[in-house]
């Protein structure tokens, strides 16, 4: 059973329009790199040219942030849900 | 485990309600977590609102009307048209008017025994913590980043809670920030995005109901955080998609290496929030790629003239629905995929709404190799205004 990444509405452009994809991965860094070989157009927003996940955007695993567990080698198993959260700021004009 | 917002000025505090006011909160009244001691709280209690739009307008409401006794209404913009689709404290009558003042008039009818004030300026590093002092809860209805990192910093600098709500087309998040012990937003995204990189609503679009209930959501928290009722939502980031309608949240950690709330904070005052967020000028973010343009004039005298021009548009199908340049359709989240469909050696004239999307296109594609390629200077939006206004305007 692979594990299924949540893809936020601002990346779905990128997606082929898709809100989630499932990969079998062992780690988040592993599922990630299957994500932006299918869809290479978010790799730009992903990560950095040199490969770093950018800062504007939070990886979770279930509810939590791996930035507090193993960040991209953050072990992954069956059924886990990957969640990408970038920060928008709509809401006032 | 609930955490009270304290009143943090000397003001006198009202000790009771009149027979009015009784009646008129009779339904909080009768229920025994508000009571009479909670709507005494309620009284007493200072609110400032960051933006009375989308996120505002619930807000402004929901607090007004449940008699929280002083509200603060910061907003500089003016009601246009496009607003009324979802910032329902404006009527069509006010299309024109100032929102912190249409905003006040509303609010002001609907309860006239609470405070309104409302500040018609730019929240900015200059005046933040004058006008955040005097108030209990900060509510963060804005619509950009600067300005959120603004109301962040002021918070914690003064030690004052930030309830927080942001929504994107069919989704939202809200959290409480700001409390003692609790995350900040620098402590969920210490950067901000490269401008141009996340579309605003004006770009992305939002569907008119997500604000209402993001900030009815806000709302709920500001007053329970008044009340020191319930569970709060810091700590927990609530994602809300209205499409899927399902509800999530996840765990949202204080840093402590955090630049300004961790424990050797490099942030001590507020800085310049528009060069933080790498945006100049005022609340829009400029263009961040500089490429050849062509102007709406330019591009129909040489139409007129017979010159053989590509006409590529970088939109959305839905969005050539609307209106359209009878340009080829090629939205720019697919021009990686599909750039084969151009031909290098003809002259391209690439256009969107705004001419935002349209210059990542022809930055793209000199870069693939395209020579003759300029991009129309404010899109159809220029188009409209400077060639033919039959083409409506979104």
């Amino acid at each position: 059973m692979p594990v299924r990444v949540m893809i936020p509405s601002p990346l779905r452009p990128y997606a082929g329009k898709r809100d989630s994809a499932e990969f079998n991965a062992r780690t988040v860094g592993e599922a990630l790199g299957h994500l932006t070989t299918e869809f290479a157009d978010l790799r730009k927003h992903l990560f950095t040219e040199d490969g770093k996940l950018r800062s504007f955007v939070n990886v979770y695993v279930n509810d939590e942030d791996i930035r507090y567990l193993a960040k991209e080698n953050t072990p992954t198993k069956d059924g886990d849900t990957i969640s990408i959260i970038p920060s928008i700021a709509g809401g006032g004009n | 485990m609930a955490t009270t917002a304290q009143p943090q000025t000397g003001a006198k505090s009202a000790a009771s309600l009149s027979n009015e006011e009784i009646l008129r909160y009779s339904r909080h009244l009768i229920m025994p977590e508000v009571g009479m001691e909670g709507q005494l709280k309620l009284k007493n209690a200072k609110v400032l609102l960051i933006g009375t739009g989308g996120l505002g307008a619930p807000l402004g409401l929901y607090l007004a009307a449940a008699g929280v006794g002083r509200l603060g209404l910061v907003d500089f913009d003016v009601v246009d048209f496009t607003n009324l689709q979802r910032q329902v404290t404006f009527g069509t009558s006010d299309v024109g008017k100032p929102k912190s003042e249409a905003a006040r008039a509303r609010l002001a009818n609907l309860n006239p025994d609470i405070q309104i004030q409302s500040f018609e300026t730019q929240l900015t590093s200059a005046n933040a913590l004058e006008l955040f002092k005097d108030f209990d809860v900060i509510v963060d209805g804005t619509d950009n980043f600067p300005t959120r990192y603004l109301v962040n910093d002021a918070c914690v600098l003064l030690g004052k809670p930030n309830v927080y709500g942001s929504i994107f087309r069919f989704e939202g998040q809200a959290t409480v920030f700001g409390m003692p012990g609790g995350p900040c937003y620098r402590c969920l995204y210490p950067e901000p995005p490269p401008p141009g990189l996340v579309p605003s609503c004006a770009e992305g679009g939002v569907l008119g109901v997500l604000p209402g209930i993001v900030g009815s959501i806000q709302a709920m928290e500001t007053i329970k955080l008044i009340l020191g009722r319930g569970e709060n939502l810091v700590g927990r980031l609530l994602l809300f998609d209205a499409l899927g309608m399902k509800f999530r949240e996840l765990k949202l950690r204080k840093n402590l290496n955090c630049p300004v709330c961790g424990t050797h904070p490099t942030i001590t005052k507020l800085i310049d929030y528009y060069e933080f967020c790498g945006v100049r000028g005022e609340e829009a973010p400029g263009l961040s790629v500089q490429v050849p343009e062509i102007t709406p004039r330019e591009l129909k005298a040489r139409l007129d003239h017979g010159d053989d021009l590509f006409i590529l548009d970088v939109r959305e199908p839905h969005e050539y629905q609307i209106c359209n340049l009878n340009g080829h359709l090629l939205p720019l989240g697919e021009l990686t995929r599909r750039v084969h469909e151009l031909d290098s050696s003809r002259e391209i004239v690439a256009h969107c709404r705004s001419g935002k999307r349209s210059a990542e296109a022809v930055d793209f594609l000199r870069k693939a190799g395209f020579r003759k390629i300029l991009n129309l200077k404010g899109g159809i939006l220029a188009w409209s205004d400077e060639v033919d206004p039959s083409v409506p305007k979104y």
